[in-house]
């Protein structure tokens, strides 16, 4: 019993000083570690049998948004799910700047955290060499670049294939023959998605037009409702919700919008066609599988956001898309599982059509 | 020609005020704090804690004008904060001030990650809705470009009604104005120009907490941190564009209202042609022009910047 309890307080203890250290360095960050860590302590408590078993692995994740945000909202709901099942232990870090990401990156990794999950987009020099400095932990990191030896493996939203998929819908629900698609920033990970999305929409309505517009943010709805409007003024009648504040647009105009890595239907009724998901579940739990079995390689991990590894989903509202259309869909998604079709992957910045 | 009929769209005229309303409000915040002699740099930080308070307000059930009133007074505490270390203390105003901004944004978000520690999606509210106001939102043309906003612009659009008649025909408005261009001068009449400065920077953040509570409450119905996105800074430029008048002011803010409402419709329009971040350079490219061409020959308070000490020269 004695051993249980020491494992439990040196644990507990741990998380204290990590949390100490940590809002020394930053107001804004916040952890949660606490509900994470007595949960782990409760269950080694309550089942002194187990723990010698097995010690859940260490993971942690690093983001520069709040977990609010769609896309680091997925890979914060796959790790709490591995959490609550009591594979791992799960702390993160939330809205890091870039240039301090280097620095929580070291103080997990120091720390004893055999996974570091995270996203390396605008730090991919200095992600790749703090994880060089670190072999014997394993990092996961969204990036548009290659995996790098020995640790330091990828993983991207591949989900091309359900946004192919949702464009289908969305050409053939247009009745203007206009669809209006508003994103972030042109970047590889928004402009495969959009592509796809165009292709699926030809796919349906050879006819059907085009016009695109970035809002150079992540985080400005009123600005996505804006451009939404003006989309809506110019003739669109179904949007691509690439951003928060379109849906909210397309609901009050009363058109169509389609989804994209978060089913939001049920905040928008009779608004969202379809929506092309992404399950962060597959591609997390193979990384946990890996280390835990000290089998982790620097590997590019996107192809657990395919489709054929149920990284990726689709969604349909059906009561709003008919059954002859469902059934176009689902036979090429059938045909994409079984590896007869094959969307292509198109990185280059998607342009409104003439 | 299609850029011709942008501008004729009455479509066109409601979003440009829309996108001006909450810099609307910002620029008035920032002209009476620099109209007094100091600048407010923590006006983006105060866009932040206006957006979140407001917004908390009335999710926590209190009525929407019961959170512009929450957002206002959240911003006059920040504003205090302000006037208490620039004015008695005597300290750098831009040091200060981007202090506030920091402060400011990352309290905010301390706050709403306490108050909702675990979301999915931050938690909607009934936000305003635009107004039907009979006979003037059926006019044809003005009708939809003017009468069909939601409340709080019509409150910003009194608002600088408002301010213009205090600093202009009201003695306080005398003396703020006085405060910000001879100290002294005020200090003479045995007038409290500390009390008068840090007065006029609590009321200017307030009216800057509106225009972030706009952003929450009416053009939106939901938080998310980095919502603001520069609107603060864009308020700060265009006080000069509007050499510190209140009329020059809702001018500058509409202006650039239409310049982001035009490039909105224009990427839409060419923007196979043209990459898309040239689109949204033209405000900000627009906004310079505009400053060159209006603002040499900018009357700016005398004081502005200026601590004032008692008894010194």
């Amino acid at each position: 019993m004695a051993a249980v309890w020491s494992a439990a307080l040196h644990n507990y203890f741990f998380q204290g000083v990590c949390m100490f250290a940590t809002r020394l360095n930053g107001l804004v960050r916040h952890y949660v570690l606490a509900s994470v860590a007595l949960f782990a302590a409760i269950i080694t408590v309550c089942s002194p049998a187990k723990i010698l078993a097995s010690e859940p692995l260490k993971v942690a994740a690093i983001y520069t948004v709040p977990v609010e945000q769609q896309w680091v909202g997925r890979i914060h709901k796959a790790l709490s799910a591995a959490a609550e099942r009591g594979d791992i232990a799960y702390v993160y870090s939330e809205n890091t700047a870039n240039t301090d990401y280097e620095r929580v990156m070291r103080e997990y990794a120091e720390a004893g955290h055999r996974l570091i999950v995270g996203e390396a987009f605008a730090v991919e020099r200095a992600t790749r060499s703090v994880a060089s400095e670190y072999p014997e932990t394993a990092f996961l990191m969204g990036s548009s670049f290659p995996p790098a030896e020995p640790n330091f493996a990828v993983f991207d939203n591949f989900i091309h294939e359900p946004s192919y998929l949702s464009g289908m819908i969305a050409g053939a629900k247009s009745r203007s023959g206009k669809i209006g698609m508003i994103g972030g920033f042109a970047i590889p990970e928004v402009n495969r998605l959009m592509h796809a999305f165009m292709n699926g929409a030809k796919a349906t309505n050879p006819d059907v037009t085009f016009t695109v517009n970035f809002i150079n943010s992540w985080y400005d709805p009123p600005k996505a409702k804006e451009t939404a409007y003006a989309m809506i003024d110019a003739g669109a009648d179904v949007l691509y919700a690439e951003r928060f504040g379109v849906s909210d647009a397309a609901m009050e105009k009363g058109i169509f919008a389609i989804g994209n890595v978060i089913d939001t239907a049920s905040d928008y009724p009779n608004t969202i066609l379809a929506s092309a998901i992404w399950h962060m579940e597959p591609t997390v739990d193979t990384a946990i599988a890996a280390v835990k079995a000290n089998d982790f390689k620097a590997e590019d991990y996107g192809k657990y956001s395919f489709m054929g590894h149920g990284g990726g989903a689709l969604v349909v509202d059906e009561t709003l898309v008919d059954a002859e259309l469902l059934g176009k869909v689902k036979a090429v998604e059938a045909s994409i599982l079984d590896g007869s079709f094959t969307v292509d992957i198109n990185d280059e910045e998607p342009k409104s059509s003439n | 020609m299609e850029y011709i009929d942008i501008l004729l769209s009455a479509n066109f005229w409601a979003a440009a005020i829309r996108i001006a309303t909450p810099l609307i409000f910002g620029v008035l915040g920032a002209l009476v704090c620099e109209r007094a002699g100091v600048l407010n740099l923590g006006i983006e930080g105060i866009f932040v804690v206006g957006a979140m308070c407001g917004w908390m307000a009335v999710w926590l059930g209190a009525g929407l004008w019961g959170g512009v009133l929450i957002a206002a007074l959240a911003g006059a505490f920040f504003g205090l904060l302000h006037g208490i270390l620039t004015v008695p203390l005597g300290l750098s105003q831009h040091v200060s001030g981007l202090g506030i901004t920091m402060f400011a944004t990352s309290v905010s978000y301390f706050a709403y990650r306490t108050a909702l520690p675990d979301v999915s999606s931050p938690p909607r509210i009934e936000a305003f809705q635009p107004l039907d106001i009979p006979v003037l939102s059926e006019l044809p043309f003005i009708g939809p470009a003017l009468f069909q906003q939601t409340p709080m612009t019509f409150l910003a659009l009194a608002l600088v009604l408002l301010v213009s008649y205090m600093l202009y025909r009201t003695p306080l408005g005398l003396a703020i104005r006085a405060v910000g261009d001879n100290p002294s001068a005020v200090e003479a009449q045995g007038l409290p120009v500390f009390a008068l400065r840090i007065g006029a920077i609590m009321a200017g953040s307030a009216l800057m907490a509106l225009g972030g509570a706009f952003l929450t409450m009416s053009a939106f119905d939901a938080f998310f941190f980095g919502m603001i996105n520069g609107r603060g800074w864009i308020c700060i430029a265009l006080v000069v564009f509007a050499s510190w008048r209140p009329g020059k002011a809702l001018l500058g803010a509409l202006l650039f209202g239409a310049f982001d409402a035009f490039q909105i419709r224009l990427q839409n329009e060419v923007g196979a042609v043209i990459p898309s971040q040239v689109f949204l350079m033209i405000p900000y490219l627009l906004s310079i022009v505009a400053l060159v061409l209006v603002a040499r020959k900018a009357d700016y308070p005398r004081a502005l910047l200026q601590p004032y000490f008692r008894g010194q020269r």
